[in-house]
């Protein structure tokens, strides 16, 4: 992907509505692989007596993160959307820390992209959950 | 042999009414969705507000796939926290008031989630009930489906399974 089409898909995904008000920013991105930050944010938790954020805003950031791959994709032209995405929880995240998912397309045929996503707080050699997912390929 | 005579109805929809906002008020993330319930004796639905910042493609436009699986899934453990504490505050043993206080039951964890995306979200207010199809001691099975326009068009259904909270005797 060349450096404007990085930049370009970068601003994009950071000016969708639902993704912006989460807070997620692009930390890298290019070829089919993507990387999204979510900061610790109190108005995200779903146990109140752990301050542990909610399930849904960890799906919501391997759903943009998983679409933000397949946009990356040298092979997908144009947008994309889900077809199904599943999350395995491993553990649930420490309060107070960002999370991040890494997100890459593993397979890519003329209609749908395959696409496997890790996310982590500070422990780098625990994921907090994983995703698997396909999209749509659209615009050819 | 005498029955008790059943409470007033204001008293039972108050201690149910109560019993559910202690549930779903005390949850931050929930709140920023903007997801509430409509109750019907015990069954659910949730009602997700449309609100711009709900939106993920602002060119046709169409709600965020993570809010629609967010939905789902604050949805689904709602209803199985709903259907774990029924029985103890219907029957007394578990104290509404304390419940409103924020003295809640520990949630059910979610193990996984799988969402299929059947249409695109339109920017509208959407619905969405779940069913306990596995209600076990430690693992519980749910299926939910939200809807828009047409309940018989649903636009995504999921899948999840939950470890159940272990019954706590103390409140810690």
């Amino acid at each position: 992907m060349t450096l404007d089409k990085a930049k370009i898909a970068r601003q994009f995904i950071q000016t969708i509505p639902h993704s912006s008000a989460l807070g997620m920013q692009v930390t890298a991105l290019g070829d089919g692989m993507a990387e999204i930050s979510m900061p610790y944010d109190e108005r995200f938790i779903g146990d109140p007596k752990t301050g542990v954020i909610h399930g849904g805003a960890v799906s919501a950031l391997m759903d943009t993160c998983g679409g933000a791959a397949v946009m990356s994709h040298p092979d997908a032209p144009a947008g994309t959307a889900t077809i199904d995405l599943r999350i395995d929880y491993m553990r649930a995240a420490t309060p107070g820390q960002a999370i991040t998912a890494r997100a890459e397309v593993y397979h890519i045929t003329r209609s749908v992209a395959f696409v496997r996503a890790t996310a982590f707080d500070d422990d780098t050699a625990h994921p907090v959950a994983t995703a698997t997912g396909a999209f749509t390929v659209e615009g050819r | 042999m005498a029955r008790k005579a059943p409470d007033p109805v204001q008293i039972v929809k108050q201690r149910r009414d109560a019993a559910l906002n202690a549930l779903v008020g005390g949850v931050p993330y929930i709140s920023f969705m903007g997801i509430g319930f409509d109750r019907r004796g015990d069954e659910l639905t949730g009602v997700l507000s449309y609100d711009d910042k709900l939106i993920g493609n602002p060119i046709l436009p169409a709600i965020h796939g993570g809010v629609t699986a967010a939905f789902l899934e604050v949805t689904a453990v709602i209803s199985l926290s709903w259907a774990y504490i029924w029985e103890d505050f219907e029957s007394g043993a578990l104290d509404v008031e304390a419940l409103a206080a924020g003295n809640l039951p520990r949630l059910p964890k979610t193990i996984d989630f799988t969402v299929d995306y059947l249409r695109s979200g339109l920017p509208r207010d959407a619905y969405a009930r779940a069913t306990i199809t596995r209600a076990g001691r430690r693992y519980a099975s749910v299926q939910a489906t939200a809807w828009q326009d047409n309940k018989d068009r649903p636009f995504a259904q999921a899948t999840a399974h939950f470890l159940m909270p272990r019954p706590d005797h103390s409140s810690d």
